[in-house]
């Protein structure tokens, strides 16, 4: 193992509470929202107690202090995506930056680079979350082009047979998720990208997954437009990432103070990006919290984390084989695929799973983990989640395995 | 253990015997409900006569606690009128805002006092109430049809 796994848990406070009269917190809903590091929770106060003050404003030194703060942050985001501090805007959530995205796109001048017609289309995969779908149903609603996407097979795998077919000469933005949230698939980005580059579409990926859980290089990648929520990635919520290399071209999406360069009565011009994305006074606390977050995980090392993460997904997977009945919704085969783990238990219903293992300390998700279309494609209403991260080691597994084993017997 | 109050027998039994599942073919208001942050449904089938309830059926998917509650709703509130339907389903809708304060009272809830241990569960009460919201859905879509005619 690439790290002491107990000495860290140490440095997130919420392992010393207890669950349920006293058991042990087992967390394995990361993929929903990661716990928190001290330094984290420190970063974010100690912003408001010492250096709180409105950012790009004021003449005083609580306003400089809080500017270096955030500008700091955003120079370390920018390392951890080996990316430039110009082409990272925060947002509050990656929500709101795959929102962000759409709509500048909707704001687009008719016949600039991202303004989009009938004539056009935009590709999604079938097992987008919620949030790297509506935007684009309704920037296709809102501007008539086509919504096309890319199915999953069985195994929960995208289907890329028919590539040429689904991303075409009149495709211009191709959204996707990097890791499944639901199954843990990570998808086949290459080929994709060079797909769409080829027909010159641009390429939205949805890092939310796979960011906290592996090295990221925006370049190596090759993609457009990237994001990430911090609060995944062992950072606050309210915060998040939007990474790309043509917000030159991009026209704003929120107007208002802080973004622009000029304003008169009847007109303003924009001040250049990253701050054209960043109206109002933004979530400086939260970006400041994010950026010791980057910290943490940069001082492990992305590449450890990640190592932990796959040994620890073998280990799962090859434990919860051993449950009668427990069928795996997705990969099971390790190849691509990252430490999130959907499953149905015989006839238990997720929700009565879920409470059970919850009566033993064991946090999971249940549901349809905001991937409708995709937990319906794979023909199951409901499944249950149980994600890792780096401060999962084996025994929240086996603790799991228990849980999961005594609520067959209680729902028998 | 606490978990007992939630998966009271009585409960188990009506999620593993769902009373009047399977829907009518004739029906006065059908209605669909879906709990969108958990993906469960039902769909009900009400009938009517002389502002007396003559029948509710009903499909759905989900968890114990939402098929269960569905179950013993249809059996409950079939044959009341609507006035004693709408008294019940504002009795148990106050036991389930009641934290696990109260226990329901069996000569008007009937099965339904088993679900009282929901209360304490707060991510599950909307489980518990979505029949019966279905229900009370129902029973306006019925009434204006009525009226209107």
């Amino acid at each position: 193992m690439a790290f002491n796994v107990a000495n860290l848990r140490k440095d997130f406070p919420i392992f010393e509470r207890t669950i349920r009269d006293g058991k042990k917190l087992v967390y394995l809903d990361s993929g929903a929202t990661s716990q928190k590091p001290l330094s984290v929770i420190e970063a974010e106060s100690d912003f408001y107690k010492f250096h709180n003050a409105a950012v790009h404003r004021g003449a005083h030194q609580l306003a400089e202090e809080a500017t270096d703060a955030y500008e700091g942050a955003r120079l370390k985001v920018a390392k951890f995506l080996g990316a430039h501090e110009d082409e990272i805007v925060f947002t509050k959530g990656a929500t709101e930056s795959l929102n962000l995205i759409a709509y500048a796109m909707g704001n687009a001048m008719p016949g600039t680079r991202f303004a989009l017609t009938s004539k056009d289309k935009i590709v999604v995969t079938e097992m987008e979350h919620h949030a790297n779908l509506i935007p684009w149903q309704q920037l296709a609603a809102r501007t008539g082009a086509q919504l096309s996407w890319f199915e999953v097979t069985p195994d929960g795998r995208l289907d890329l047979s028919n590539i040429n077919s689904v991303i075409t000469e009149n495709t211009k933005v191709v959204a996707l998720t990097h890791q499944s949230n639901v199954l843990g698939t990570i998808i086949p980005l290459k080929a994709i990208v060079a797909r769409a580059h080829e027909v010159g579409a641009v390429v939205v990926l949805d890092a939310c997954q796979s960011a906290p859980h592996m090295p990221i290089d925006v370049k190596e990648l090759d993609v457009d437009f990237l994001v990430f929520s911090g609060h995944k990635a062992l950072g606050p919520t309210g915060v998040g990432v939007l990474w790309s290399s043509e917000l030159d071209d991009l026209p704003p999406f929120l107007y208002g103070g802080s973004m622009i360069e000029t304003v008169t009565m009847t007109s303003a011009t924009w001040a250049p990006a990253p701050r054209k994305f960043e109206a109002g006074v933004p979530n400086m606390a939260q970006a400041v919290g994010l950026g010791a977050a980057v910290d943490y995980l940069t001082n492990i090392g992305m590449s450890n984390v990640h190592e932990h993460e796959a040994v620890l997904t073998k280990y799962l997977i090859e434990k919860l084989l051993q449950v009668p009945d427990l069928k795996i919704v997705g990969p099971t085969d390790l190849a691509s695929r990252g430490g999130t783990v959907s499953f149905t238990v015989g006839e238990i219903h997720p929700h009565d799973l879920g409470q059970y293992v919850d009566s033993q300390g064991v946090a999971v998700r249940t549901g349809h983990h905001c991937a409708w279309p995709l937990t319906r494609k794979l023909g199951v209403p409901a499944t249950t989640r149980a994600s890792l991260y780096l401060y999962n080691d084996e025994s929240d597994c086996d603790a799991l395995f228990d849980a999961i084993l005594g609520a067959q017997k209680y729902f028998a | 253990m606490e978990l007992d109050s939630l998966y009271q027998e009585v409960i188990l039994d009506h999620y593993k015997h769902p009373l009047n599942k399977g829907l009518s073919a004739p029906y006065g208001a059908q209605v669909h409900h879906v709990n969108p942050s958990c993906g469960d449904e039902v769909t009900l089938n009400v009938t009517a006569e002389d502002g007396v309830i003559k029948s509710i059926t009903w499909d759905g998917v989900g968890c114990s606690i939402s098929q269960a509650s569905v179950s013993i709703a249809s059996d409950l509130l079939t044959n009341k009128s609507f006035a004693e339907a709408d008294a019940i389903l504002n009795e148990f809708t106050e036991l389930m805002q009641s934290k696990g304060t109260k226990e329901g009272d069996p000569d008007v809830l009937d099965d339904a006092v088993a679900l009282a241990g929901v209360s304490k569960f707060p991510a599950r009460i909307k489980c518990a109430l979505l029949g019966w919201m279905a229900f009370k859905d129902a029973a306006v879509r019925i009434n204006t049809t009525v009226k209107g005619d």
